[in-house]
């Protein structure tokens, strides 16, 4: 018995292994653990997309606001105002006031100015346009993130993936109503916006088309609780949520809950000139393009509060206050692709795919007992080394344990021995040919290498790929068989390597090869 | 244990005739297959929606179907048992981009008064992802057979990259002839088979190929096929035996793992025992058809070594030299 330096290193091999595996296999609190994916685990996990050509009209829009602002508070007239898909368009009526509003509008980050006469055309740039859609993604990242965290779920996980599609998993979803509820959250627009209601037109709303009122430069909106009744407002909305600063659940006087909102100063101050000036006319308080109420102006509201009343529960009104303090999205998103797991099933899984890596480790160890013998046991060490190796480095990395990844590792019990069964097969030949014993293991180490060394590379290109073009639970099983396959390196060649170095004067002393290699001398 | 103590050479290319008829008519079968009955795309390729439903007792499948048949969402909708009779899993053609809806939970409506049940698995793809997992997919595998062609022919031989690679083609057609014929679901994971199938039936070839590269340089003949005989014959246990203990655990995965990896597994029992017969009877013999040259292989060889001796020698002088 000798030590070598490659009994030394599988020797540190199997410390690291065992230690920083046993977090996970023990459930210790400390140490880094393997995460389980949400197929094992149940969950939820997104893919969501950014309609991100919405972010731009909304945009548009508010700086239709603005300006319509703007010339109400400087008494500059101007007439058309309108907003479309591409640019804002008014009229500036008196000449005398271009240099004011061309001051303002010069204001507005990346707004291209076109003036044909008196006709202003407004519109944003190309670079504009892709800067807004970025800001749109990020934002909706970063609002999302806000109302899961406030939603109180456990490891939420909101990333950006690719240019512009937003992966969100929640492992923490038990329930279907759970989940009901978290998806409402994330999607609900939360766009607060005041509205001026048309008094001079609202009378017409039912006998008018959408067209008509668009020429009035008006908008027929639905009532949010009464079914078939519309609401027809001004199209630019007096101010939005972005001025928003708070909200919270309150309950009016019939104890029903509402949520009270305040504006910043900003708002305050357009909300007060705004009521100031349209006493005894009605304002809709319209949220994701719904008419919640529109109450009378009995008089100047300054300080900038108001409320939302609506058929709310306590809870329903909570998650609404959750998603405008969180700010609103600036565009719409929608599902791209969803999957869902139950907790039940995820134990199932669990459950499958052990009864599947045992099976498959008794069959292949017991296979190589009875062919090689001792040569069987050695590489069946190395074998369970490889496995405590895989589970270690993931711990170590932190990477995520999928199904797929689960069969890899069933898998890599299958190819990792298969060097083992490469080196054996020729130190048998050797052995075969009469080679003594030492130069039959050194020389069937050398041989088997370059084979080994190449077979293992082509399937490591196989699993790279697959881990960039995977996607999901996928890239769990590209990840478990790479390190598989490099650990096995590690512990089949070298490890087992350094047994035979260690015991070789053992296998001197008792010549029987089929004891040692299961093989019988020079047949 | 010794299952493979063949002491001759087994004759593979006086068969590699035979061989040849066999793959090639397995090969054409599969296309035909393949362009006719068609792949059963899974969602990931082809969006849509799958709902797994679990029963507390045998699924009403005939129950199952009428209750869905009314609803104008569940129109398309294929109801199939799923591993178990409990258990069901309900195709859409369909997906819905709306985040507040759900198919799960109209489908739970749907199915209300079916028995008890439980929701267990909802799998939406959009068909922007559906399209995109597609081309992703397609591209994983062209990469991964054009990595390993540029891997072998760096290690090899431009015959020899040339020949594997066409083994590969051989076992990956059959392989997905197989997953036609039986209209396996196509999802990601099949994908993930197939890519583990051209990384690992490589494996055999490349036992076979490194012994066939030994055996021009040493052993005596200069005939290829005498060669390639031996060689496949001395690596014949390594070959068979490799992929016998990755069958043991394909199978266990098979008959254990669950009803949600069959298909993977599946699609790996058939890759493995293709590329195990490819890589003896495919392989080898394209390396004859391609008029693989001994002697002029052993002439480069000779000329590399002699080109190196002759850099040693001039190392060795100028060492020399200079002391």
């Amino acid at each position: 018995m000798k030590l070598n330096f490659r009994l030394i290193i599988f020797a540190l091999a199997i410390l690291f292994g065992v230690a920083f595996s046993a977090p996970s296999l023990l459930q210790l609190d400390k140490g880094a653990k393997i995460t389980l994916g949400l197929d094992l685990q149940g969950g939820l996990h997104m893919l969501l997309g950014v309609k991100t050509e919405e972010a731009l009209k909304s945009r548009l829009k508010s700086v239709a606001a603005s300006i319509k602002h703007f010339s109400d508070r400087n008494d500059i007239l101007i007439e058309d105002l309108a907003a479309s898909e591409e640019q804002v368009r008014f009229s500036l009526l008196d000449s005398d006031d271009a240099k004011a509003m061309d001051e303002m509008l010069g204001k507005i980050e990346g707004l291209t100015l076109r003036k044909e006469g008196e006709v202003y055309a407004l519109g944003f740039g190309e670079e504009a346009v892709a800067a807004l859609k970025n800001k749109a993604i990020e934002q909706a990242i970063e609002t999302i993130r806000n109302r899961l965290d406030q939603f109180g779920l456990a490891e939420p996980t909101v990333a950006r993936q690719g240019e512009e599609k937003i992966l969100v998993e929640l492992p923490g979803i038990k329930s279907a109503a759970d989940e009901q509820r978290a998806r409402e959250l994330i999607s609900r627009a939360a766009k607060l916006e005041l509205m001026a209601v048309d008094e001079e037109r609202a009378m017409r709303v039912y006998q008018m088309s959408p067209a008509e009122a668009a020429q009035f430069g008006d908008l027929i909106l639905d009532d949010a609780e009464r079914e078939g009744v519309k609401h027809l407002v001004r199209e630019i909305p007096i101010l939005d949520g972005a001025m928003l600063t708070d909200a919270s659940v309150g309950f009016n006087q019939n104890n029903e809950p509402i949520i009270n909102f305040s504006l910043n100063s900003e708002g305050a101050q357009i909300f007060g000139d705004f009521t100031g000036r349209n006493v005894g006319k009605r304002l809709a308080v319209v949220l994701d393009g719904k008419v919640m109420s529109d109450p009378v102006i009995n008089e100047r509201i300054g300080g900038g509060a108001g409320q939302i009343s609506g058929r709310y529960t306590v809870a329903s009104a909570n998650d609404l206050a959750i998603a405008l303090r969180s700010g609103a999205l600036l565009a719409p998103i929608e599902m791209l692709e969803k999957r869902s797991v139950g907790p039940s099933l995820g134990a199932d899984s669990i459950q499958a795919s052990l009864v599947a890596l045992v099976g498959g480790f008794v069959l292949v160890m017991g296979f190589m007992i009875v062919y090689y013998r001792a040569a069987g046991v050695i590489a069946n060490i190395a074998l369970v080394v490889n496995l405590f190796l895989i589970l270690a480095v993931m711990a170590l990395f932190g990477a995520t344990l999928t199904l797929p990844g689960m069969a890899g590792i069933v898998l890599t019990v299958g190819m990792a021995v298969d060097a083992n069964v490469i080196i054996t097969e020729r130190i048998r030949e050797l052995l075969r040919e009469g080679s003594t014993i030492h130069k039959a293991i050194e020389e069937g180490y050398a041989n088997a290498m370059r084979a080994i060394l190449d077979a293992n590379i082509t399937t490591l290109i196989a699993a790279v790929v697959l881990y960039v073009y995977g996607s999901g639970a996928v890239k769990g099983f590209a990840i478990t068989i790479s390190i598989g396959i490099l650990a096995s390196m590690l512990t089949a060649i070298l490890g087992t390597h350094g047994i035979y170095e260690m015991i070789e004067s053992k296998i001197q002393q008792r010549k029987n090869v089929g004891f040692w290699f299961g093989v019988s001398k020079g047949a | 244990m010794e299952l493979f103590k063949q002491s001759g050479m087994i004759d593979f290319m006086g068969r590699s005739k035979l061989a040849a008829a066999i793959s090639l008519l397995v090969v054409v079968l599969s296309v035909v297959l393949i362009v006719t009955r068609g792949l059963n795309y899974g969602v990931d390729f082809s969006g849509g929606t799958i709902v797994q439903v679990k029963y507390e007792t045998v699924a009403p499948i005939a129950q199952i179907r009428q209750q869905l048949a009314v609803h104008p969402l569940f129109a398309d909708a294929s109801v199939t048992e799923f591993g178990s009779s409990e258990e069901v899993i309900i195709r859409l053609g369909g997906s819905s981009g709306s985040i507040e809806s759900d198919i799960g939970d109209e489908a739970a409506k749907v199915l209300q008064g079916s028995g008890a049940f439980e929701i267990r698995r909802v799998d939406m793809v959009g068909p922007k992802v559906g399209g995109e997992l597609r081309e992703k997919g397609l591209m994983a595998l062209l990469l991964a057979i054009l990595g390993i062609l540029i891997y072998v022919t760096f290690r090899f031989e431009w015959r020899f990259s040339v020949a594997s690679v066409l083994a590969l083609v051989h076992d990956l057609t059959i392989s997905v002839g197989a997953l036609a014929l039986f209209q396996i679901p196509v999802n990601l994971d099949v994908l993930a088979a197939l890519l583990t199938i051209l990384g690992y039936s490589l494996n055999d070839t490349i036992i076979v190929f490194d012994r066939i590269r030994e055996g021009v340089t040493q052993l005596k003949t200069a005939v290829l096929s005498e060669t390639i005989n031996d060689s496949v014959t001395r690596t014949l246990s390594r070959t068979t035996l490799t992929s016998m203990t990755t069958l043991l655990v394909v199978v266990m995965l098979y008959l254990f793992g669950g009803e949600i990896i069959n298909a993977f597994a599946f699609t790996l029992l058939v890759g493995i025992v293709v590329g195990t017969y490819s890589s003896i009877f495919v392989a080898s013999p394209i390396l004859l058809y391609l008029g693989f040259d001994v002697k002029a292989y052993r002439a480069r060889i000779a000329e590399k070594a002699k080109q190196a001796a002759e850099r040693e020698r001039m190392r060795a002088q100028f060492e020399q030299g200079t002391l």
